[in-house]
């Protein structure tokens, strides 16, 4: 029984979010460098970075989540992130081709850095799927103030 | 040649930079919209204009340097050349009309953002040489105009544009399980390719599965009439620059351009997909002039003419005769043209009273006489009436069906131009002719910026006739035998990949 | 080939579910379940016999791998469904919102 009305879900799910947003959100930034390397890339990674924050959202309500990261910015990093992946493509134009691949050839294959402008390319998915994931479900749960009736 | 990209580069950066910068200034989202249509249409009239000049009349661009078919192509041949010029034309005039209009609606960086995406799209579309980037781009062009539907967010354009969505979903999903089926039987996704596979292996019982497949799903896209259910109620709902470019660009593109490109040029016609192509053509000319009629809403009864003259445009298309194909592509540019100035120019009637039912409106010639003049010419064309361009383009239709043997549906389409020419009768004199009605003694006629799109569209309608002529029929003429000597695609991209 | 035809059933419950359902979440849901199936399909095109998954390691030689194009053509394919679902969900919580129902039967004010 509840005594005063709190946002969120219960003291065990508060304490267990604490200790494990950090955790997955280092998880989604390791799939997103080896996306080259390992099953992954810039889909699956974004993906898991916004669920850590739509983690926080559920644990400890609204509020708490949109303090850290509020719709605008949501916004701002998924069209960020689209005009980076813009700049790179066309960056391809040096070389001769739109998309062509062409730093770092010369490393061994394997490597972290080995496949020439692709890491780059996931790291820039990865914020527009993130970002825009945040931000739809962000928009989804904000109240429209004005057809809001009583309470 | 490394202007080819362009088309797509140029859209989506200007839909990023509105989308990351557009809420901070109020015009930066009029001014970058406006310039890259701009730029957009001149590139697509420089990219005519210098694909005569090249022999073989076909441009191969390899994206990221990879030969096709490991890597995807851009392809521009002359039917491209075509769709482009006619996309970019009629989009440059609706970013211009859209300046003024749309500060009706609020946030109308958003309203941009998705424009230019929706343009990015289709732009993609008509200058891939690759099925499953034409089934990409086909889904950023979908799914951009449902959220367009939406844009009001009233009531009613929420309805129509849910009821849209989920057709339009089911729709490309057939079109990827057709897809799907493809590549198991060739194993390859470029167009080129894939046509040259197709010839060698002969026939099998997955063509006509797939044939269909492609029917279902291209069909709703353009509204044929088994599948035109979404039209009516998406359309009007639509702000009224958006029903223009709905109407008159996003069904053609999507729909009748990806269809006779995949059967002609990727699968082979055969007579069974043609006579069903002519079939479901006159009996959207019927069901939509029908139904039309007895509309009193504005932007429903144009809805309703969209369905009626594409059946005139499948029509052309599926008779499989040089001149058939070339009265169905001429009568596509020609409706585009007029169906976003019929538009237009609800909207603009939208704009100035407040009302889109016509027993409401009388007389508003007097307070409105540039909307007023360029409906009378959209209105004409529409009904094919000379010395205007629907009349010819009608004319050749009517004219191809008589030599290949098919008088009765050459008769079916006279009909089907005389209800056009009733029904648009009925609306001059509801809304433009007749006594001015006491509650509009207040309207103006529209801003400037609104009138010198309609302007422009107008003078292209009265102009257009003369493609029907040798100096300049050589452009539609070029795009018509793309599709009449459809096996050649194969052989002809294959020579001009370097 | 009881794979493609346990996917071509799949397929066919999505549609029933989009067709027959009088709830607007009920046929979002059938919207899921239609792109599954294809995405499924398409997958099990790039299947061969014996094959491993299409990923080299640093010291192995892989002679027989499954066809990595589908994988790649239905990642595309997914983020696509996501972007549709979440559009779909927008709406119908606007619908709600205008019309205080979710069934498609009173939602009707378009007619003619």
């Amino acid at each position: 029984m509840r005594h005063s009305k709190e946002a969120g879900m219960t003291l065990i799910v508060k304490t267990v979010t604490r200790l494990t947003v950090g955790l997955i959100l280092l998880y989604g930034i390791y799939i997103i460098f080896n996306g080259h390397l390992s099953p992954g890339g810039g889909f699956a990674g974004g993906v898991i970075m916004a669920l850590s924050f739509i983690n926080i959202m559920l644990a400890f309500g609204k509020e708490a989540a949109l303090k850290k990261f509020n719709l605008s910015s949501a916004q701002l990093l998924a069209s960020a992130g689209a005009l980076i992946f813009l700049l790179l493509a066309m960056i391809g134009f040096i070389d001769g081709h739109f998309f062509s691949n062409f730093f770092f050839k010369n490393k061994l294959p394997f490597d972290l850095l080995s496949e020439g402008n692709i890491p780059i390319y996931e790291v820039a998915i990865s914020l527009i799927v993130g970002g825009g994931l945040f931000a739809i479900f962000v928009a989804l749960v904000i109240e429209h103030k004005a057809d809001k009736h009583s309470d | 040649m490394n202007i080819i990209p362009l088309f797509v580069i140029i859209p989506l950066a200007a839909a990023f930079l509105i989308s990351f910068a557009g809420r901070f200034a109020k015009r930066i989202p009029d001014i970058l919209g406006n310039s890259a249509c701009f730029a957009l249409l001149f590139l697509s009239i420089y990219m005519a204009n210098a694909l005569y000049k090249i022999p073989g009349h076909i441009l191969v661009y390899k994206v990221g340097g990879w030969i096709p078919p490991i890597g995807i192509s851009m392809v521009v041949d002359s039917l491209t050349a075509f769709m482009l010029v006619t996309v970019n034309l009629v989009a440059f005039m609706i970013a211009v009309f859209s300046i003024e209009y749309m500060t009706k609606y609020t946030d109308k960086w958003k309203f941009y953002t998705l424009f230019m995406l929706m343009i990015a799209g289709i732009n993609g579309v008509t200058i891939t040489g690759d099925l499953f980037n034409l089934f990409v781009f086909l889904e950023i062009a979908s799914i951009s105009s449902y959220a367009l539907v939406a844009f009001g967010t009233e009531s009613e354009e929420m309805e129509a544009s849910f009821k849209y969505a989920v057709m339009g979903s089911v729709a490309s999903s057939f079109i990827l399980l057709g897809i799907a089926f493809l590549y198991s039987w060739t194993s390859t996704l470029n167009m080129a390719d894939m046509a040259s596979v197709l010839a060698e292996k002969g026939y099998t019982r997955t063509l006509p599965f797939v044939s269909v497949l492609f029917l279902m799903g291209f069909g709703l896209k353009a509204a044929l009439v088994p599948f035109h259910g979404w039209l009516p109620d998406a359309h009007p709902s639509a702000p009224a620059p958006i029903s223009a470019m709905l109407s008159g660009v996003l069904i053609k593109v999507l729909g009748v351009y990806a269809l006779s490109r995949i059967f002609y040029n990727v699968l082979g016609m055969d007579s069974r997909i043609l006579s069903i192509l002519i079939f479901l053509g006159a009996l959207s000319m019927l069901v939509g002039v029908f139904l039309a009629i007895g509309q009193w809403d504005l932007k429903r009864l144009l809805a309703y003419h969209s369905i009626s003259q594409i059946g005139y445009v499948i029509l052309g298309i599926g008779l499989g005769t040089p001149l058939g194909i070339f009265g169905g592509l001429f009568h596509l540019f020609n409706h585009s043209i007029f169906k976003s100035l019929l538009f237009l120019n609800s909207g603009a009637i939208d704009y100035s009273i407040g009302t889109r039912n016509l027993q409401e409106m009388g007389g508003l010639r007097a307070r409105m006489p540039v909307t007023a003049a360029t409906n009378l010419i959209a209105s004409m064309s529409i009904a094919g009436i000379p010395p205007f361009n629907g009349f010819f383009s009608k004319l050749i239709i009517i004219l191809a069906c008589v030599q290949a043997h098919h008088a009765g549906y050459a008769f079916i389409a006279v009909i089907g131009s005389i209800l056009t020419l009733a029904s648009f009768m009925k609306v001059q004199r509801y809304a433009f002719f007749g006594v001015l009605n006491k509650k509009w003694e207040a309207a103006k006629e529209v801003p400037v910026g609104m009138l010198a799109s309609m302007i422009v569209l107008g003078l292209v309608c009265i102009v257009a006739g003369l493609f029907a002529l040798p100096p300049f029929s050589a452009f539609l003429t070029n795009a018509a035998n793309v599709l009449v000597n459809g096996k050649d695609y194969a052989a002809l991209v294959w020579g001009a990949v370097k | 080939m009881t794979a493609y035809l346990l996917c071509l059933v799949l397929f066919s419950i999505g549609l029933y579910c989009i067709l027959r359902k009088r709830n607007l979440i009920k046929i979002i849901i059938g919207i899921g379940i239609v792109e599954y199936a294809v995405n499924l399909f398409f997958i099990l095109v790039g299947y061969r016999t014996g094959g491993r998954s299409p990923i080299f390691a640093r010291d192995q030689v892989i002679t027989n791998m499954v066809d990595p194009l589908p994988q790649a053509l239905v990642l595309t394919s997914i983020v696509i469904g996501l972007a549709v679902t979440a559009l779909l969900v927008a709406i119908a919580i606007r619908i709600y919102e205008k019309y205080g129902t979710f069934d498609i039967t009173k939602i009707n004010k378009l007619k003619g």
